[in-house]
């Protein structure tokens, strides 16, 4: 446990400094949702009815942005090689490292957006469920993507691949994230079961993304 | 403990590097592996390491801790150096010292040993190569490992630092630990030499 322990502050301390990274995904997805006002027109209604799936694409592509970096910066300087040789599980160093990596990528975009939803004319209840929704499905695309962030490690120089690989992996995500947000605020269908269905895609990428980028880098060292 | 290979093969992307590769190191020995550029010196120590997976033959070893792998009780001192510019001297040590685990000496006191205690609060960006290969010599001699594993151990380092490298190895070696190190030049320790790949 010290050593995951140790494994998700490094990440963290390394996201928050200068040149880091974490802030990049915040800025970007400020600036998804500051444009796309301009590009829609004054129409407050359709503001408002775009406004849960506006919010959806900009977290997911904002957490795509820094995610390719996830585990070839540890491969450039060679610290993959020590963490495939530790004691630790590789499974669980990859889960640390996600985990790392949505703590300060991820987290920060769902902070943000009950003030972006203000711009996209939301009231605060809207805002805090597309929220909530974020809450639970961005952990979905931070573990699923974790796959492709694996893969561009040994595809050398994989940053576009990788939104390649992970868009389609990602659709179900943002599919039942934005249903969920649309019944919550509109109606008439239930929340409950596109929420929990989100929930669900999270709960199997925390099992699936870690065993699939381990077995990864494991074949993909070199 | 014995650290034995028999028959080993390499083949890296298609090609094969070394075929037909038999070793063998105990406790206390020091294994200096020589051949010419790109004769595998540096794939070997990572198939020992378990980073690459050998073609044909095996690795093992006898009398180690008998659930822990191969590479779970050695140390990879490789060409790039696990370092990350953003943390400090310190922080970077300290992580290793918390992820790798095991059994743990002070951590001050290796920055010590290696000569960079006054620079512990320095950020591992502004190092020199040879100070940065100092940092990593000073992972291995904070957290113990009986096995070492060195690519190229004195490269970088200045006349002051292969002697103080040096000393740490003998010192390794002298409490049962062993060594295995590719190199070119001399390490001022007595060794038993591997060459791969014929004369050159």
């Amino acid at each position: 446990m010290t050593a995951l322990g140790a494994l998700i502050r490094r990440d963290i301390r390394i996201a928050l400094r200068v040149g880091g990274g974490a802030l990049i995904g915040v800025l970007f997805f400020l600036t998804v949702v500051v444009l796309m006002p301009f590009a829609l027109g004054p129409d407050l209604k359709l503001l408002a009815r775009l406004g849960p799936a506006i919010l959806w694409l900009g977290a997911l592509l904002a957490s795509l942005l820094t995610l390719d970096r996830l585990f070839t910066a540890d491969h450039e300087d060679g610290s993959l090689d020590l963490i495939a040789m530790a004691r630790v599980p590789m499974e669980l160093s990859c889960a640390a490292k996600a985990l790392a990596h949505w703590l300060a990528a991820g987290l920060p975009l769902i902070v943000a957006t009950p003030v972006l939803g203000l711009l996209l004319n939301l009231d605060i209840h809207a805002s805090a469920t597309v929220a909530l929704t974020l809450l639970a499905g961005t952990p979905a695309l931070t573990f699923t993507g974790m796959i492709g962030a694996a893969l561009a490690v040994t595809l050398h120089r994989g940053g576009l691949l990788l939104a390649v690989l992970v868009l389609p992996l990602s659709i179900p995500v943002l599919i039942f994230g934005v249903a969920a947000s649309d019944a919550a605020i509109a109606g008439p269908q239930s929340f409950g079961a596109p929420f929990a269905i989100l929930c669900a895609l999270s709960l199997v990428s925390f099992v699936v993304g870690p065993i699939a980028a381990a077995a990864t880098l494991r074949h993909g060292l070199d | 403990m014995r650290l034995s290979g028999r028959g080993v093969r390499c083949v890296r992307g298609g090609r094969e590097v070394f075929s037909g590769l038999d070793f063998s190191a105990g406790a206390g020995e020091l294994l200096a592996v020589t051949g010419r550029n790109g004769s595998g010196k540096t794939s070997l120590l990572r198939l020992i390491a378990g980073l690459l997976a050998p073609a044909g033959g095996s690795i093992e070893l006898e009398g180690g801790e008998a659930e822990l792998s191969l590479a779970e009780q050695a140390h990879y001192l490789g060409h790039r150096d696990a370092l990350k510019p953003a943390l400090s001297v310190l922080e970077n040590l300290r992580f290793w010292r918390e992820f790798l685990g095991g059994e743990l000496f002070d951590a001050g006191g290796s920055l010590k040993a290696v000569g960079l205690d006054h620079a512990a609060n320095l950020p591992a960006a502004y190092l020199s190569a040879g100070q940065r290969r100092r940092l990593s010599v000073a992972r291995l001699i904070s957290v113990h490992r009986p096995i070492w594993l060195m690519d190229e151990p004195t490269a970088a380092l200045d006349a002051a630092g292969q002697g103080l490298l040096a000393a740490l190895m003998r010192d390794h070696l002298a409490r049962g630990g062993l060594i295995v190190a590719a190199t070119h030049g001399p390490l001022g320790l007595e060794a038993r030499e591997l060459r791969i790949g014929g004369a050159s």
